[in-house]
């Protein structure tokens, strides 16, 4: 019977895709000169977990590179070759030929192997040339601190689990490359081997102990072992036993990314519970309003063992919600690599800092950062800082920063991107936008004003169109996106010491912070990123201009006044401006009052898609359910001023 | 329950009926998920006048049409006895569901194939009525609720329903 392997390639791929992505992170950081031993190891360790999967697996070009690989890296943890940069860059190249590889074996299309083959006979030719290369280094703190130099007795003990070869792990080629180090004893054994009418094939009955006589160091026997999941100890011949398990931990978990034993569940299961625990909350509520009628000793038992409910559910809504949250490292730990290559072709040195790399967020959210902040990133690099040459002439350090960074604050997720360039230039911004008609000619600007007007469609100033940016979509695409997540996107800059960007995301898309509001006998709720205040206007605030478009005074800027109930065609309690409220609310960088009948309160929301059984609605982005079971819409403020400009100019 | 069925009626099936007006109508009871009393639902704006909203079935945003309204009638009132029959149809993404108001269920009963008539041409809109059948004196329309639902709640865009998923 053979066992059917196909059934474990999207783990293989998972974990291979991470293990590359372990590797470059590693590789980025082995830039510096001097390489740190343990960062070889780590990308000596994903490599080597790739190689043995895809051979495994019968990935036979994957297990083909990846051993040349395997072999320079080799060359570089014994230090018989030092890290060049030549080598890095070849490194570096590996990982996207590699990545190639795995896509087409997964995608199963056929590649172009021309650069796959060159590559590889550049390493392999690297491998050869190591003594002209240069010399040996020495041996400074290796890898192999008690690297003996005569062979030593190992015992190692496998002691595989039943789901061993469901794992994809094949005893014979770890037999085979530890037989390559020396000479290999082993023994099976069958104790436990059941008879032929209860065995199960695709189960591991079995347990090796070997002897191996070798003068590899200590590190070299546990590394062939190391992607092995099963509990294996390895001792020398004649010491106590020592034991050390085996690292368990994949390759890929090396280095910062370290954590604690984790699971690979499915989002949708993941969401799943999050519906189940937005009901719990939505049910609570509801009882929470009619334990609220009941009286006597039985009302006030009923009351405290509701608001334990409560703290209870509210810790289970967080936890649940967590589960969803990934470090935003997951995002930047593409940043290096592309600053570093984007600055090698513009002949610019920039210094990427990353800080707060460990703040979480929902993965939807990550997922859909990504692209923006990419932008953003490349825009700093192209447009933000200068050459080396015009720096210093501008008395600054000729290598330039770009500042990276996450942090929490409140219910959301802030991420900043600045840099030390040259800012933005507001009088080329304001010529731009009046060239493209975004600005009358004779209108005057805040600065805050004009450097909003980077949003504006159709607006890029670069003054040639790179490959890079400038391609004139971009920093509106940038905005919508990020308000498509409920989040805004604000700019600060200074003329000569570079621009800062600040990015404000909701923690999470399944629950938001929102204001509810009252407009006859409905009920809309309104996210509290988008509002910024709400008043009650006087008569003499409001002014009329023609054909009844009303505009009041806020803050130096005169606001239309969009009536709810007009938008949406209800019957309100009160027309007169003056007795209900406004809010005044933001969205794409414009703002507008919503003239409603009252405010209810400010209450957290869980998030209903109207989508799933009916569609889209204009001016709402979804629905929830309030504490007595009724539905509530939730505003789209960006749609919401997209029908009131349309309207205005009706 | 929790199936939608889209085959026709086969022997023996089972068909919910109700009222609006005068006429008897049924839909398969597969697809019936439940039958509800009247509550008030959430205005959905720029909606179809029969659409009057929205609903909250145990955590779902159900959109609620008026049969009774759909079907011509003018003069529809919201009483405790009014009637919602919750169905599910199957969408291009799953299955959907819908609250239908009726004035009325009446009743549960079963259908053999060989009774029912095709129904006559009704031009536009018909395709919905699947056929015609004779019970105890009583004609029943029987209506094919992925016809009828389908055309009424087109469906969405799936790359804007992740929107706000």
């Amino acid at each position: 019977m053979t066992i059917d392997l196909s059934q474990f390639h999207d783990a293989f791929f998972d974990e291979s895709f991470e293990a590359l992505d372990a590797m470059e992170a590693a590789l980025l950081q082995l830039d510096a000169g001097s390489p740190d031993p343990e960062m070889i190891n780590t990308i000596f360790r994903a490599a080597h977990s790739i190689k043995g999967g895809s051979a495994t697996f019968g990935f036979g070009e994957i297990a083909s590179f990846t051993h040349s690989l395997e072999t320079l890296l080799g060359e570089l943890r014994d230090r018989r070759i030092s890290v060049t940069q030549r080598i890095s860059d070849a490194l570096l190249k590996s990982v996207d030929v590699m990545r190639e590889l795995l896509l087409s074996a997964k995608g199963k299309q056929p590649i172009s192997m021309k650069f796959v083959t060159d590559l590889q006979s550049e390493i392999e030719l690297m491998i050869e040339q190591r003594e002209t290369l240069d010399a040996p280094a020495p041996v400074l703190g290796t890898v192999a601190a008690t690297a003996p130099a005569d062979a030593v007795e190992w015992d190692i003990a496998l002691r595989p689990g039943p789901d061993f070869f469901a794992q994809g792990i094949d005893p014979l080629r770890i037999f085979r490359e530890l037989a390559a180090l020396g000479a290999l004893e082993v023994t099976a054994h069958l104790d436990a081997l059941p008879d032929c009418r209860t065995l199960e094939p695709a189960r591991c009955y079995l347990r090796w102990s070997l002897r191996l006589l070798s003068p590899a160091p200590e590190a070299v026997v546990r590394e062939i072992i190391a992607w092995v999941n099963a509990d294996c100890t390895v001792t020398r011949a004649g010491h106590a036993a020592a034991a050390h398990p085996a690292p368990v931990v994949p390759a890929v978990q090396a280095g910062s990314a370290a954590e604690a034993g984790s699971i690979r569940v499915g989002v949708e299961k993941i969401d799943e519970l999050i519906n189940i625990v937005g009901e719990l909350v939505i049910t609570h509520a509801m009882l929470n309003q009619t334990s609220r009628g009941v009286t006597g000793p039985v009302g006030d038992a009923l009351r405290s063992g509701m608001q334990q409910l409560e703290r209870n559910m509210r810790q289970l809504q967080e936890s649940v919600l967590r589960t969803r949250m990934l470090p935003i490292s997951v995002v930047f730990s593409r940043f290096p690599r592309m600053v570093r290559d984007l600055a090698q072709r513009l002949e610019k040195q920039i210094e990427l800092r990353i800080v707060g790399e460990t703040t979480e967020l929902d993965k939807t959210v990550l997922e859909k950062i990504g692209d923006p902040l990419v932008h953003l990133v490349r825009n700093c690099v192209d447009h933000g800082v200068e050459k080396s040459a015009l720096r210093a002439a501008a008395g600054k350090e000729a290598t330039g920063t770009v500042i990276l960074k996450a942090s929490h604050r409140g219910g959301n997720v802030v991420i900043e991107v600045s840099d030390d360039g040259g800012g933005l230039d507001p009088e080329r911004i304001l010529a731009k936008a009046r060239a493209a008609g975004l600005v009358g000619p004779h209108e005057t600007l805040a600065p805050e004003q004009i450097q909003e007007l980077i949003f504006a469609p159709g607006l890029s100033t670069a003054e040639t169109t790179t490959d890079v940016s400038g391609r004139g979509v971009g920093m509106d695409v940038v905005r919508r996106n990020i308000a498509d997540l409920g989040g805004k996107i604000e700019v600060h800059s200074e003329r000569g010491h570079g621009s800062h960007f600040v990015i404000t995301l909701p923690l999470t898309l399944a629950i938001v912070d929102g204001l509810s509001l009252a407009v006859g006998d409905q009920t809309y709720i309104v996210p509290m990123t988008s509002t910024i205040e709400s008043l009650r206007l006087t008569p003499s605030q409001v002014t009329c201009i023609a054909d009844g478009r009303e505009v009041f005074g806020f803050r130096d800027e005169y606001l239309p006044i969009v009536r709810l109930y007009k938008t949406f065609g209800l019957t309100p309690r009160t027309r007169v401006l003056h007795e209900g409220l406004v809010v005044v609310v933001e969205g794409a960088g414009r703002r507008i009052g919503l003239f409603v009948d009252d405010l209810l309160s400010q209450q957290q929301v869980v998030i209903k898609s109207l989508e799933t059984n009916y569609g889209r609605v204009p001016g709402v982005s979804a629905a929830t359910i309030l504490g007595d079971g009724s539905v509530a819409l939730i505003l789209d403020v960006v749609d919401l001023i997209r029908i009131a400009s349309l309207r205005e100019a009706a | 329950m929790n199936s939608p069925a889209n085959q026709t009626t086969a022997a023996g099936a089972q068909v919910v009926t109700f009222v609006i007006g005068e006429a008897t109508y049924g839909v398969d009871i597969p697809c019936v998920q439940e039958i509800r009393g009247w509550s008030a639902v959430t205005r959905l704006p720029q909606a179809p006048a029969d659409v009057l909203g929205v609903l909250n079935l145990r955590g779902t945003i159900v959109p609620v049409l008026d049969l009774r309204l759909k079907f011509g009638s003018t003069d529809v009132q919201y009483t405790p006895v009014t009637v919602i029959i919750v169905v599910s149809v199957m969408g291009a993404k799953g299955p959907r569901e819908y609250g239908m108001v009726v004035d009325g269920v009446s009743d549960v009963i079963d259908v053999a194939p060989d009774d029912i008539r095709p129904a006559p041409e009704m031009g536009a809109g018909g395709t919905y009525v699947r056929g015609l059948v004779a019970v105890a004196g009583r004609m029943i329309v029987l209506l094919d609720v992925n016809q009828l639902l389908g055309a009424e709640f087109p469906a969405v865009d799936p790359e804007d329903a992740t929107r706000a998923a």
